[in-house]
């Protein structure tokens, strides 16, 4: 399944060759994270995000796992219970401002990660099943997050999970039975706080498996680089340890430290303070919103407020589920061959439209939803679906690439002050280029 | 169509990450600080991941228990509670304080004179934590009625060890005595433990 | 057949947004929201200099005892403080018998059960007791307080926009309502029992001023006890019944910080030494 220069793992001790004939789990470490795994050798920092994915994943299951021996799933305790950790349990405070914004932690580092994959083309051929999966693993994170906001049991938890079931009451004819299924009642209460902590607790394990997936089915093809060019040979790639290991080491200081500052110096400040109120059934915040990394499809959610065949509650579920989903097909709606936005231009601005679209839809997300804000989320969100829909498909086809590099090694040597790829792919022979004194 | 060996100029080598000779010990050592030194955070992260398990500070601070002996009249015991534990109190008479003083302790499995386990001068107080020191049962004699065992102490049902009046163990597998924890008398009818 | 069809589909979103715009922009257009009084005459709180402010924040220990005395003789009687102990108040610089005495004299008594009839009764405070709730349950605190519910205080500094600010805001933000405000809404008159604080949300609040002259609690230290300074030293005090740990966390921020930024070098340096020789 690798590139036929990968090296090949050679146990030295006799215990290690013992258990490579019987359990071979070291090769397979070697061989996906390990020398035996050949990376291009011109991979940038956004290339770290995949690492950083799996720490931060680390991060909330040892994280969680520990704040689950205080927790209680109750509602008379909830509450209780986690200030309890917060005041009582020893280093309590550090664990649980540690897990909360260690989710934060995550969806940043997701949403680079996606919005790199988008970006060089990763999720073209053959590299669709990488990016099929990563769509699986981002829903599964979604709910995760969710289920887990609503577990401390405060005002925002308790008005997220009514709102949140709420979008399935939405569908015709059985949307109330669902939703009362969801919640086993007709409001969030013990059964459904309780349910809700058995998936927060079971879902990151299921995440990790589908990780798993998504490394095998990566390794297929071999990661994908900046230049969205195909590895051609030994020279455009190098092993991934130890060349990409002591890269996502400095990477992984880089996110510790951005990590530590939020939790040690502002571990409130992307957290609600309705949340520090206990639920009330009986009163709902003025203002509420889900956390930050939801306010994006929030804004879709309100930004349909027209009645148009289907009614505008219907609209409005239908489209933020279809604004992750739709990521499920992208690979066969952006049928252009070329990976890299570098050389194309047309997409490449389309792309950063689509990224400040989604900068002020989360915006207008997180805002009180006045006029003002309705209007924008609703351009927005037109932008955001005529961009995968539309706009994409159409670009894919009427576009001229940019002439693209021959080779990985070719690209990176022009880097360093040798011609630029496009020069060099534009003469007639590439070994007539000479290059220039390195910068 | 040009071959990949083609593509690569003059004066780099198609192998990118050949080794090369010069000082690999200046080389080696960055590596190795910066892999310990993430093993020195990897440690420093576990130990607050350890130590959360220990009791939190609501349940060290109910570590302490005031009782009322003034309603435990010669002969009597009652069973309260101490840090979630059973507690038995007892306010031994003098036949049972005679019974107790006439032991030879060298024959004790656990060596202990009735002096040394109540305060002086409240020798009638005997102050034990009601845990079978075999596999922490509670052991009956505290309440009215109950089974005191050959010993006329305590006797724990779970696995048959007999208690005297000093709470020593004389019988059954039990290798100590019923554990005297630490209390100071307030007043003569009141005990802080803990 | 992919692309048609998501054509189709992004073009019935692209529709129905189109129409929901429309709507929008001409409701924004013929009827436009009308400013309401809380959007013109609410506040935010006034900046608070405290020294637990900042990433280098710690607590004043004296500032934070003179704000326990502010809860005790003035907040208590309604205001619950139900995620504290009494053992806690070791931590702002009482001794333990200081602790015992506090809990012991405590005016509400804690609630428990008659040993003997197995009655409810209640007991005297000892330190590993939470601050007895001032009313037995919600009913009884609005009975007891024209229908309103005065909120527990454990958390109100992290439970509220700028909490620590706020709080001292509204001690000292009430006033007479601005005869201006009443005249552009008259809807708004304050009801009777109620009064104007331009810091609250609605900006008419059922508590009554709580804090209304000098010297309403008399400080051991000497502290002149102004309405300001009381209002800051329970507002410092509320700071750290809402985050006790505060100062642990600001020490754990710097040595792990300091121990990151170490081990970034490093890493930076066995990155830059295991690449030397491959150009990227």
């Amino acid at each position: 399944m690798s590139f036929p220069w990968a090296k090949q793992y050679e146990p030295k001790l006799p215990l290690t060759r013992w258990l490579d004939e019987r359990l071979p789990v070291p090769r397979l470490v070697y061989n996906s994270l390990g020398g035996g795994y050949p990376v291009p050798r011109n991979l940038n920092y956004f290339w770290n995000f995949g690492v950083l994915a799996g720490a931060a994943l680390a991060i909330q299951i040892i994280t969680g796992i520990v704040l689950a021996m205080h927790y209680a799933a109750n509602g008379a305790v909830a509450f209780d219970s986690v200030e309890s950790i917060m005041r009582d349990v020893n280093a309590g405070w550090f664990l649980r401002y540690a897990h909360a914004n260690g989710a934060s932690m995550f969806f940043i580092v997701v949403y680079t990660h996606i919005f790199r994959g988008l970006y060089y083309g990763s999720y073209k051929a053959p590299r669709e099943m990488v990016w099929l999966l990563g769509v699986v693993i981002f829903l599964l994170m979604m709910a995760t997050a969710f289920m887990g906001y609503v577990l401390p049991w405060g005002q925002m938890s308790f008005w997220g999970a009514q709102v949140i079931t709420g979008f399935f009451s939405a569908i015709p004819l059985v949307g109330d039975t669902i939703r009362i299924w969801l919640l086993g009642g007709f409001a969030p209460d013990n059964a459904a706080l309780n349910r809700f902590f058995s998936l927060h607790y079971l879902l990151p394990f299921v995440i990790a498996g589908v990780i798993i997936l998504h490394i095998w089915a990566l390794h297929i093809p071999g990661s994908n680089n900046p230049t969205g060019v195909d590895v051609k040979g030994e020279q455009d790639t190098v092993p991934f340890h130890p060349y990409y290991t002591a890269k996502d080491g400095f990477g992984l200081g880089i996110f510790l430290l951005v990590f530590a500052s939020l939790l040690f110096f502002f571990p409130n400040y992307l957290g609600h303070p309705d949340n520090y109120i206990p639920a009330n059934p009986l009163s709902t915040p003025a203002h509420i919103v889900p956390e930050w990394y939801f306010w994006p499809f929030y804004a879709i959610l309100r930004a349909f407020t027209a009645d148009f065949i289907l009614p505008a509650k219907l609209w409005g579920v239908l489209a933020m589920f279809g604004s992750i989903l739709l990521l499920f097909f992208l690979p066969w709606l952006d049928s252009s061959p070329v990976r890299s936005m570098n050389y194309r231009p047309k997409a490449r601005i389309a792309f950063w439209v689509l990224v400040a679209d989604i900068l002020v839809l989360g915006y207008c997300g997180g805002a009180p939803a006045n006029a003002f804000y309705v209007i924008l989320s609703q351009i927005c969100a037109a932008y955001y679906f005529a961009h995968f829909l539309i706009i994409l498909p159409i670009i894919s086809r009427s576009e001229r690439p940019r002439p693209l590099p021959n080779s990985i090694t070719e690209a990176v040597l022009a880097n360093h002050g040798g011609t630029s790829p496009a020069q060099t792919a534009l003469e007639t022979s590439p070994t007539s280029s000479t290059p220039h004194a390195a910068h | 169509m040009a071959t990949v060996d083609d593509m690569v100029p003059p004066g780099e080598s198609p192998e990118p990450f050949h080794e090369e000779a010069h000082d690999p010990r200046r080389r080696d050592f960055i590596n190795i600080a910066a892999v310990s030194f993430a093993g020195v955070g990897a440690v420093a992260i576990v130990l607050p991941l350890i130590n959360q398990m220990n009791p939190s500070a609501d349940v060290l601070a109910q570590s302490t228990t005031e009782i009322d002996l003034s309603k435990i009249l010669p002969g009597q015991a009652i069973k309260t509670s101490f840090r979630k534990q059973p507690l038995f109190v007892r306010n031994l008479t003098p036949k049972e304080i005679s019974e107790a003083d006439a032991v030879d302790i060298s024959t004790l499995r656990d060596p202990q004179t009735l002096e040394q386990r109540t305060k002086a001068g409240k020798k009638n107080w005997l102050i034990t934590l009601g845990v079978c020191t075999h596999l922490g049962c509670v052991p009956l004699g505290a309440g009215e009625g109950e089974n005191k065992g050959p010993f006329g102490g305590y006797f724990c049902p779970c696995h048959g060890s007999a208690y005297d009046t000093a709470a020593r163990i004389r019988k059954g597998p039990a290798p100590s005595n019923l554990h005297v924890p630490d209390y100071a008398f307030n007043s003569d009818t009141v005990v802080t433990v803990g | 057949m992919v692309r048609l069809i998501a054509s189709i589909v992004g073009a019935a979103f692209v529709l129905v947004l189109g129409i929901a715009l429309f709507g929008s922009i001409s409701g924004a257009i013929t009827d436009p929201v009308a400013p309401s009084a809380e959007s013109v005459a609410h506040k935010h709180p006034k900046e608070l200099e405290l020294a637990s402010n900042g990433v280098f924040g710690k607590f004043d220990r004296r500032q934070l005892q003179r704000g326990f005395q502010v809860y005790k003789e003035v907040c208590s009687a309604c205001h619950s403080l139900r995620l504290v102990s009494f053992r806690d108040l070791t931590k702002i610089g009482y001794t333990d018998p200081e602790v015992k005495a506090i809990a012991n004299q405590w005016v509400i008594e804690q609630p428990s059960i008659n040993p003997e009839t197995g009655e409810p009764a209640t007991r005297k405070n000892i330190p590993s007791d939470r601050f007895p709730l001032p009313f037995a349950n919600e009913v009884a605190a609005r009975a007891a307080n024209n229908n309103a519910l005065p909120p527990d205080l454990s958390l109100i500094t992290k439970a509220r926009e700028d909490g620590t600010a706020y709080v001292h805001s509204l001690l000292t933000g009430y006033t007479t309502q601005p005869a201006a405000l009443l005249k552009e809404f008259p809807d708004i008159k304050t009801p009777e029992g109620l009064h104007y604080n331009p810091y609250f949300a609605n900006l008419n609040i059922a508590m009554p001023p709580p804090l209304t002259a000098d010297g309403q609690v008399t400080y051991a230290d000497g502290t002149k006890p102004t309405i300001e300074q009381m209002s800051t030293d329970v507002s410092a005090f509320l700071t750290w019944t809402a985050e006790p740990n505060l100062e642990a966390r600001h020490a754990a921020g710097f040595a792990s910080i300091i121990f990151i930024l170490i081990f970034c070098g490093l890493a930076w340096g066995a990155y830059q030494n295991v690449w030397r020789d491959v150009k990227h």
